[in-house]
């Protein structure tokens, strides 16, 4: 038993439904009692969707438990048989349904539909989301594609003369973090390689699509959280090769290209002739020399979190001082990440210990998930989201892909836009000591500290709202900090962002100096001995 | 029929209406219920109740519900969160019981400011048969008087949405302080209702002269009210049922009336609550005049938006009949369908003399059969929940939704034009959007 405040994942049923919700014609019918149909308003607010998740819910009853369950998930799969007329079924149980044990895959075999139904078995008491949604994809595929399959030890043919190559496009799901974009952005790159798309997957795919992927020479696997699984199937199954490389960054867009060419055989040289992204030069340009060395503080779902932090730092000059992810499966390759920046990766689904280490790290900005924005958001920290969970800001009305060229020179002005306005109200600060200003006001874009958020997305309207807590922080120490007042005056000029360092730094030097009071000069020396 | 109004009826504001229900026999249909279960009511419940932590016991699923209904994560450390039932738990690897005194010791290590802690049963904990009830037992003999620690269960299986409400404030309801007996008359008003609208009815009551007025759930757990056989009842929120049997068990008497919604509900509320005690018909008048006169023009307003027009109700809050009686008597709209999740005829009975005669009730749900009925009706308005009201809106439907109705203050006169306008505003943005 474990004490949760805030999640990273759903249950895994909820990956399965991201799955369905993302194809065009199949049904998933989920044996769960009716709160579980609190899912469907993921879809239909966050992410704004315009159908309803195309899911029946059997919502059974404490009087029926025991009696007549398993008959109620007969007749509720029939009946939206009937009604939505699906080419594929998908069927499992929810964290409850588990328990009572009615066996969906048997009940939906004894109904004998004339469509292919994919059973699921996703235990709700071990697994999360992302699994659910890995695990409901490769079963939908071995299920459909696998009737097509050829025999063990077939060799792939030759592409014949002529022909371009044709992919897959597989990992994309409903409620996924700029999955929509990042498709058209990937679809685009590798049509100017000479690649065409034959399907993407699970997004507005069909049950045909999914059944004919094995058509396609080989995949592109954008999320390996979601695909990674099922690629590695239709390698074996259909001598599919797959990219490895998840083409985030202008580094990792390249690496993808060149892996995409050694496949295919094609010659890229004429596509990264193009520069076709504007991060290299906006990032050498003169006026991005104050992003040298800012420290950054990275989590997210693995794939995210792992090329935020090659762009940071490679790309951007930034000292990655943490990272860390709450998708334990993918934990090692993260724990390798971390190495490349001599760090130790923080995996933990946590979320008040993801909070302490960002507290005890002071970085100067966060890459986080909506999660770690509130905690920026109270720490006084910039931060720019690059990873689910999401939220309903993480599906702008824009265009605003991650992956490719494009993806790249959104992730620079979205990574230096909180550090810009920090730098504004740097400016507007020196003058807040002027007349027309008041006094500590804090930065206007990190929100309003303890004060309560607005936000104007529809599932807010809540009463609490407009309540306040303020976390306490508690001080172990008896030992007080006096500040003389230049010194206190002096630190009132140091930009807020790295103000609150310098002031911990300097009691801290003091304290372990017996400094007392603090005066300018002790400001300077601890300035000199904590120096970078 | 009911035995619970203590006084005679003295001559009221509006006049006593003739006691009819609706011709047509309600639509009872069990099939996909497409609500919130009652864990749902923590997010209101524990910004009401100031001191209490709310533990769910439960999955990730419930977790991840309360946290997408709560929508955004306001505070660090909340005051509720879930103990997560995992597979060692479940395999017996880990006795239940000892995990949950774990995590309950480890919180109220953490939160010395919890006064109050629920346990909250889940659809798990239902069904795996943990006992939340003997927990909360052996748990109050180890922190009793620090933190009192009560069980209620929010289970889907058990409880729809609002339903969490009426059985947390049921599991107050035995730790209430007995009243003394030779105490005057008081009166309790039950439902939890904003802060703001607190203040305002109690500022009627005084005026009124009724007294003593105590609120279920207090604001704080040490202000528990007291109860007994002096004690004269009002609901506020007509999804109660249970908080009122246990209420009745220990001596208290329910005033009959319509919910406060509207200048006219809200009229005949207090007007419940004074008749019962005496107050004189003219200072009666003479105190709520104001407030129903400010409440009659700001609904007037929406009047023009409103009037005429027809509206479906998906079930929700059991707030659905009060809502369209208001709607239909003070703002004349058509009533096609009012969906409820559950009817108590008995705490509805002034409401349902209200609602027009031909009014279509339903009680329960089949979602895929009310929707097609909703199509087929062709409303101009559809207040339902929030996974349904985007694809409405997508084949051109107008939508209120529900949910904000249950978390915006509403009660009272000086919400009703508020009210009102909660509705006419999808009707308004439609005319003025030209995209
Ligand atoms: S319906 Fe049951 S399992 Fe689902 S969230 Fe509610 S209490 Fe939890």
């Amino acid at each position: 038993m474990q004490l949760t405040v805030w999640t990273y994942e759903g249950p895994p049923h909820v990956g399965a439904m991201r799955i369905a919700t993302a194809m065009q014609d199949v049904h998933y019918v989920l044996h769960a009692p009716q709160g579980d149909t609190y899912a469907d308003l993921l879809f239909t607010m966050i992410e704004r969707r315009q159908k309803r998740p195309p899911v029946t819910y059997t919502t059974f009853q404490a009087r029926d438990l025991g009696t007549d369950t398993a008959e109620l998930f007969k007749s509720a799969m029939a009946e939206a048989y009937e009604r939505f007329k699906p080419a594929a079924m998908l069927v499992g149980s929810s964290c409850t349904a588990e328990l009572i044990q009615d066996d969906p895959a048997g009940l939906a075999k004894a109904l004998n539909l004339p469509i292919p139904v994919v059973p699921l078995e996703l235990p709700s008491y071990q697994r999360k989301e992302n699994w659910g949604a890995s695990e409901t994809f490769y079963h939908l595929v071995r299920g459909l594609a696998g009737a097509k399959a050829p025999e063990a030890g077939w060799k792939r043919p030759a592409r014949p003369e002529g022909q371009r190559p044709r992919c897959n496009l597989l990992g994309p799901t409903a409620l996924g973090f700029r999955h929509r974009d990042d498709i058209t952005e990937i679809t685009r790159l590798l049509t100017s390689l000479g690649v065409d798309v034959a399907s993407v997957a699970p997004m507005d795919a069909t049950a045909a699509d999914i059944q004919n992927l094995g058509d396609a020479d080989f995949n592109v696997v954008l999320y390996p959280e979601i695909a990674d699984t099922a690629a590695k199937w239709l390698q074996r199954t259909f001598a599919q090769p797959y990219t490895k490389t998840v083409p985030i960054g202008v580094g990792a867009t390249r690496d993808f290209i060149a892996e995409v060419a050694e496949i295919t055989g094609i010659d890229p040289a004429a596509v990264l002739a193009q520069a076709p992204s504007r991060l290299p030069w906006y990032s050498r340009s003169v006026d991005s020399n104050y992003l040298t060395g800012k420290r950054v503080f990275i989590f997210g779902d693995a794939t995210h979190a792992i090329a935020a932090a090659r762009i940071a730092d490679k790309e951007f000059g930034f000292k990655v001082v943490g990272l860390g992810t709450y998708s334990r499966e993918q934990a090692r390759d993260v724990r390798d990440a971390a190495k490349l920046y001599g760090l130790e990766a923080l995996i933990s689904d946590d979320y008040l210990e993801v909070e302490a280490a960002i507290e005890a790290l002071e970085p100067e900005m966060v890459l986080g998930s909506q999660m770690e924005r509130h905690i920026a958001k109270r720490l006084g920290i910039g931060c720019a989201v690059i990873s689910a969970p999401v939220h309903v800001q993480d599906f702008p009305a824009r265009y605003s892909p991650q992956m490719g060229f494009e993806g790249a020179n959104v992730i620079f002005d979205t990574w230096v836009h909180p550090l810009m306005m920090g730098l504004e109200e740097h400016l507007l600060g020196m003058f807040r000591e002027d007349f027309e200003f008041h006094g500590d006001a804090q930065a206007s874009h990190l929100g309003h500290g303890a004060v309560k958020e607005r936000s104007d997305s529809p599932e807010q309207a809540f009463p609490g709202e407009a309540a306040v807590e303020t976390k306490t922080t508690t001080t172990t120490t008896e030992w007080t900090a006096v500040w003389v007042s230049d010194a206190e005056a002096e630190l009132k000029k140091i930009p807020f962002f790295v103000r609150g360092k310098a002031r911990k730094n300097t009691e801290l030097y003091a304290r372990e100096n017996g400094i007392s009071p603090i005066t300018l000069e002790t400001l300077y020396d601890a300035k000199a001995h904590f120096g970078r | 029929m009911t035995s619970s109004v203590l006084t005679q009826p003295v001559a009221c504001a509006t006049p006593p209406v003739q006691r009819h229900e609706s011709e047509k026999p309600v639509i009872r249909e069990r099939g996909q219920r497409e609500v919130f279960c009652g864990l749902t009511g923590i997010v209101w419940l524990h910004r009401k109740i100031q001191d209490a932590f709310f533990l769910v016991v439960g999955s990730r699923t419930c977790a991840h519900l309360i946290q997408s209904a709560a929508g955004v994560m306001i505070f660090a450390e909340p005051r509720f969160g879930t103990a997560i039932i995992d597979e060692r738990d479940l395999a017996g690897l880990a006795d239940m019981n000892e995990e949950l005194d774990r995590v309950v010791t480890r919180l109220l290590q953490r939160r010395p400011d919890i006064k109050l802690l629920f346990l909250v049963g889940s659809c798990p904990s239902e069904v795996i048969k943990l006992d939340l009830s003997r927990a909360a037992q052996r748990l109050s003999r180890q922190y009793m008087p620090d933190v009192r620690i009560l069980n209620y269960s929010g289970s889907g299986i058990e409880t729809t949405f609002t339903q969490g409400e009426d059985a947390c404030l049921a599991s107050l309801v035995p730790e209430l302080p007995v009243e003394a007996e030779e105490a005057p008359a008081s009166l309790m008003v039950v439902g939890s209702l904003a802060d703001v609208v607190e203040d305002q009815f109690r500022r009627l009551f005084d005026e009124l002269g009724i007294g003593p007025v105590h609120f279920l759930p207090p604001r704080n757990s040490r202000s528990l009210p007291p109860v007994g056989p002096n004690t004269r009842y009002l609901l506020a929120q007509p999804f109660l049922g249970d908080t009122g049997r246990i209420l009745e068990d220990r001596g208290a008497k329910r005033l009959s009336a319509p919910f406060p919604l509207g200048a006219e509900g809200t009229t005949l509320w207090l007007k419940a609550a004074a008749d019962a005690v005496g107050v004189d018909p003219k200072h009666f008048e003479k105190v709520v005049a104001p407030g129903q006169e400010r409440a009659r023009v700001a609904v007037e307003r929406q009047k023009e938006v409103l009037g005429g027009k027809s509206i479906f109700f998906f079930p929700d809050s059991q707030l659905e009949p009060p809502l369209a009686r208001f709607l239909a008597r003070e703002l004349d709209m058509k009533l096609i369908e009012v969906g409820t999740p559950f009817l108590h005829r008995q705490h509805l009975e002034r409401e349902l003399d209200l609602l027009p005669r031909d009014v279509q009730l339903s009680e329960g749900q089949d979602v895929e059969k009310q929707l097609d009925r909703c199509r087929d009706s062709n409303p101009d308005l559809i207040v339902c929940g929030l996974g349904l009201a985007n694809p409405l809106e997508a084949e051109g439907r107008a939508t209120k939704w529900s949910i904000e109705l249950v978390f915006t203050p509403i009660q009272g006169f000086e919400q009703a034009g508020d009210l009102a306008e909660l509705f006419a505003r999808p009707l308004v943005r439609r005319t003025r959007l030209e995209v």
